[in-house]
């Protein structure tokens, strides 16, 4: 069994009228069922309102399945006696790096999570000294939050979830709000830390480059589990890509395109220097 | 705008004022703060003045940055020394014309009010200027941790405290961004009458208000993400601990609140 697994996973929220008198639900996870290994870089792609937040706060136990089970690490989340256990194995960053940092100092804020959980003071030390420097933060641990840049903020966040020693950590579109540089440089964080430090991530993104380095990639749309694979089959299916409103790397559409005119092509290409070797081989052969 | 105001500000540099545990402050604060309704004479006062000479030299913090304090306070200051100087009944009448009558005893209850005022005032800006926001806010959490036995809140009052202080220059930017936004589109907020210029305000208002309350939100699911479940069963990363210069600063403080006591009784 994975650090994540979920059987059915189903997820309603309650339309309310006016009064707040229930009207409806509005599904957002269907039937989902994943397994997550222990060490795995999971990449989640779909369309806004496809459910992919919804999916992720379950992995916190920040929501509890409608129907369906989800277990942390082996816990079932809806058991009350497992939350705190859930919430420090599966840490989590969200969109907003304004709305998310608690102190006023970074070094503060690192802290925040072991606080809560009890950890003894020396060892609040020790793990705020190991979190920044494992985000690459040290150097700003005095500042005060407000005067980051987006991208340092975020890792901040990172440095804060991994603090309380998770298992994995869940990180929910970090990089909607950054610009490329941000974005680059939380990417590389988490790449990192799941090389470095084996920790398991589950990365939602609508961005395909950040994508590609993932062992799996999963969409979703309109709450359901649609296409799973490694990111090559994912995106090598590029007009089943395009049905779900997602797009591909531009390569790997240009690629996409190229077979189609009949171009003997591998599906799939991610990246520059692999488009370029086939194409030369391509060359080589035809002579054209 | 709302940048210019002075008064709760953090004045860093290093004093021994400074590195003093924030509940020796507050307990400070306190004890100036009940002195002064104590001093009721000229040599009482001129103890206090003493002491609060003493304080300020302490803190390394210029005191025209203290000074500069005190004009967000002016109005009241004036409000209130001009009620005594002319409302106050005495043997001794200085100057009398048509409805106005200014007595000696008026005059020095106006002195001593204005004195009393201004201490008070450059006596607890002290506090905030050689105090952090997130040690003031601790020493409030640590100091006050008996209240709990009377179900006061007291660990909630103190991180909505550090909440609204991390928040704050958050928001301040957000309406400068929002106005400015406003006023490229033709807001005008200067101009006007109160009741316009009000109205003005409601498109700044209310952008505020929304995103102020999708921030709330978002934090709290964010707290929670992070095992935040109250104060219960929390520890600290930066614990208050008492040191030596604690117990010299409650010394200094007890003979000087004795002292003032003595003149009070005996004077
Ligand atoms: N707090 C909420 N209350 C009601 N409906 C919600 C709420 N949050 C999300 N939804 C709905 O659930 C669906 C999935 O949303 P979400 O999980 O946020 O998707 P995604 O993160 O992929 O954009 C959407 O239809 C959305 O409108
Ligand atoms: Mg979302």
């Amino acid at each position: 069994m994975g650090i994540i697994k979920a059987i059915k996973l189903t997820y309603d929220y309650i339309k309310r009228d006016e009064e707040g008198s229930p009207t409806g639900v509005n599904r957002a996870v269907d039937h989902v069922d994943i397994d997550i290994a222990s060490g795995e870089f999971v990449a989640v792609l779909g369309h806004n309102g496809s459910g992919k937040s919804t999916l992720a706060k379950h992995m916190n136990a920040l929501l509890l399945p409608t129907e369906g089970t989800i277990w942390v690490g082996e816990k079932d989340t809806a058991d009350e006696d497992n939350l705190w256990d859930v919430r420090r194995m599966a840490g989590m960053v969200f969109q907003n790096p304004d709305n998310q940092i608690i102190g006023t100092v970074v070094e503060e804020d690192v802290g925040f999570g072991p606080e809560n959980i009890g950890v003894p003071t020396e060892e609040i030390w020790k793990r705020v000294d190991e979190s920044l420097e494992a985000v690459g933060m040290t150097a700003y641990r005095y500042h005060s939050p407000n005067k980051l840049s987006g991208g340092q903020k975020q890792r901040v966040a990172i440095a804060g979830v991994m603090a309380m020693r998770p298992q994995c950590i869940v990180l929910d579109e970090p990089t909607a709000m950054l610009d490329p540089n941000g974005r680059r440089e939380v990417l590389r964080t988490v790449r990192e830390l799941n090389r470095q430090e084996h920790i398991t991530v589950v990365l939602i993104t609508h961005y395909m480059e950040e994508v590609i380095e993932a062992d799996r990639v999963i969409v979703m749309d309109d709450g359901r589990i649609v296409m799973e694979g490694t990111p090559a089959e994912v995106f090598g299916r590029t007009d089943e890509m395009k049905r779900y409103r997602l797009d591909v790397p531009q390569v790997t559409e240009l690629a996409w395109e190229l077979k189609k005119d009949g171009l003997p092509l591998s599906d799939g290409i991610l990246r520059i220097d692999q488009f370029v070797d086939e194409i030369m081989a391509v060359y080589r052969e035809t002579g054209r | 705008m709302i940048r210019d105001i002075t008064i709760g500000q953090y004045y860093q540099t290093d004093s021994v004022l400074h590195r003093l545990d924030p509940r020796t402050k507050l307990m400070g604060t306190l004890v100036f703060i009940v002195s002064m309704f104590l001093a009721d004479s000229w040599i009482g006062y001129a103890v206090s003045a003493a002491y609060l000479a003493m304080i300020i030299r302490l803190s390394h913090v210029p005191v025209g940055f203290i000074v500069r304090g005190l004009k967000a306070v002016m109005i009241l200051l004036l409000i209130s020394v001009s009620f005594n100087l002319f409302l106050t009944a005495g043997e001794h009448e200085i100057l009398s014309f048509w409805i106005i009558h200014i007595t000696w005893e008026g005059v020095q209850q106006a002195v001593f009010m204005a004195v009393r005022l201004i201490f008070l005032i450059m006596g607890s800006s002290l506090m905030t200027l050689t105090t952090t926001p997130n040690q003031l806010t601790d020493g409030l959490e640590t100091g006050l941790g008996w209240m709990k036995k009377i179900h006061v809140p007291v660990h909630e009052i103190s991180m909505m405290m550090s909440i609204a202080l991390r928040f704050i220059p958050i928001l301040v930017d957000e309406t400068d961004k929002i106005m400015k936004a406003q006023m490229a589109r033709g807001a005008d907020f200067e101009s006007g009458n109160l009741i316009e210029r009000a109205k003005a305000l409601v498109p700044i208002l209310v952008p505020l208000f929304v995103s102020s309350v999708r921030r709330a939100t978002d934090l709290a699911m964010a707290m929670e993400a992070r095992c935040y479940h109250g104060g219960e069963n929390r520890t600290r990363m930066k614990p208050l601990r008492y040191a030596g210069r604690d117990r010299l600063g409650y010394l200094v403080m007890a003979v000087y609140l004795g002292l003032m006591i003595a003149l009070r009784s005996l004077l």
